[in-house]
């Protein structure tokens, strides 16, 4: 609907909206968290839940412990070849429409730990991620300022077409497959389908 | 507390068997003893209970990996050569067999003194793994002895309960053995160096910048 028109309508008192609209605001502005931190990005996550950085404002209302009621799963903290394979099972039982943001240096990519012999160079090997954030750890701000990124890209996406969301269609995956414990590493090593190391070109 | 060689004689005194003074040769200067299987568990309960000592906090156990060793000496040996006889300079191959190690530290939280540090050595690095748990003497061993056992792979007899602790049961490998081989599972650095610099220089066909 175009701008002035609506605004015109705004001033007498009709307020005019869209489904996708409506539909989009209810879900971006109660992100509940799924209770889950790993190492000390999960004490960043605390920090960012109390009272000073307090992450309830923006609609994160309560961290649920159980993954069936909630929409967001920030991985916060080293994940362990050990504990890989229960993260990807936690986002299995997530219902759709979920997100995750993959805090810190060692979610993303193995951080400072990334030879480790049992550290998962990143979580993004399993499962899709929306948001990263840099840091180690990131301060609360960085978390908030992801949240309000996620809210961003959850506010934008449309309801039909080809961009709709990933909960939208109906061949996409909402569970993805959990790696098995092998001899001397996880198998597959990682996901395939959605990740990819990343390819230097190098000019000589 | 009394020195090191004091408390070697009092625990032979008491405790059949053999046990070795380790030096310790930087400036901390914490020499160790070197216990025997067969007396291990003995000495160590006398350590724990003679009333000088009290050594009753086990506060650390940590592995350690000794490689085969394979050590080049230079000798001058007089040799018959062509009917006379000569000096010449032999070159001799000392190999020295590695083990596997566990070696506790020791606190006494009545008597406040310590550390006593205690070496336990495997016969080899392959096939002689096992060693005396000391779990029974002191209960803060036990998960410390299972972490040895998954990243060294040192077989304690005797422990309540020896199964893998960091890395998941089904993993067949030793990780902090001086010889671990990592899966091949090379990613983008974005700044590496030394040991990643060599990954990176196998993986991508270009030199890039140094």
């Amino acid at each position: 609907m175009d701008e002035g028109l609506r605004s015109e309508l705004n001033k007498q008192g009709v307020f005019t909206t869209t489904v996708e609209d409506i539909y989009n605001w209810g879900r971006r502005n109660s992100v509940w968290p799924l209770q889950f931190g790993l190492a000390c990005c999960a004490i960043e996550m605390i920090a960012t839940s109390m009272a000073r950085f307090d992450l309830a404002r923006f609609g994160a209302e309560v961290f649920r412990p159980s993954p069936r009621q909630a929409d967001l799963m920030i991985v916060a903290g080293t994940v362990t070849k050990k504990m890989a394979p229960q993260v990807i099972r936690l986002y299995n039982q997530m219902p759709e429409p979920k997100y995750v943001i993959a805090m810190g240096a060692c979610a993303i990519s193995g951080g400072p730990f990334k030879q480790g012999y049992n550290v998962l160079k990143g979580i993004d090997r399993f499962i899709p991620v929306d948001v990263h954030i840099p840091g180690c750890p990131p301060r609360p701000e960085a978390l908030l300022h992801a949240f309000m990124t996620l809210q961003k890209k959850i506010g934008g996406q449309p309801l039909t077409g080809p961009d709709r969301p990933r909960h939208l269609k109906a061949d996409e995956p909402s569970e993805f497959p959990v790696p098995k414990f092998g001899a001397k590493d996880l198998e597959p090593p990682s996901n395939s389908t959605i990740w990819e190391a990343p390819k230097v070109e190098r000019d000589e | 507390m009394e020195s090191l060689e004091a408390i070697k004689e009092r625990i032979e005194a008491a405790v059949p068997g053999a046990v070795e003074i380790v030096a310790n040769q930087g400036t901390a200067a914490e020499h160790s003893l070197a216990l025997d299987h067969a007396s291990a568990v003995r000495v160590a309960e006398f350590l724990r209970d003679d009333p000088a000592l009290k050594l009753d906090y086990c506060s650390n156990v940590t592995g350690v990996d000794w490689l085969d060793s394979v050590e080049k000496v230079r000798e001058k040996v007089t040799k018959e050569v062509a009917g006379e006889s000569k000096e010449v300079v032999e070159v001799r191959e000392i190999e020295t067999p590695g083990y596997l190690e566990s070696v506790y530290h020791l606190y006494s939280m009545e008597l406040k003194h310590g550390p006593v540090v205690l070496r336990l050595r495997t016969g080899n690095r392959s096939d002689q793994i096992t060693a005396p748990s000391l779990t029974p003497v002191w209960r803060a061993a036990e998960l410390q002895e299972r972490e040895i056992f998954d990243l060294y792979g040192i077989v304690f007899e005797n422990h309540p309960d020896l199964r893998r602790l960091l890395m998941w049961d089904e993993f067949e490998d030793h990780p902090m053995r001086r010889d671990y081989v990592e899966p091949d599972d090379y990613d983008y650095e974005p700044t590496p160096h030394d040991e990643v610099l060599d990954k990176a220089r196998a993986h991508h066909t270009g030199e890039g910048d140094a």
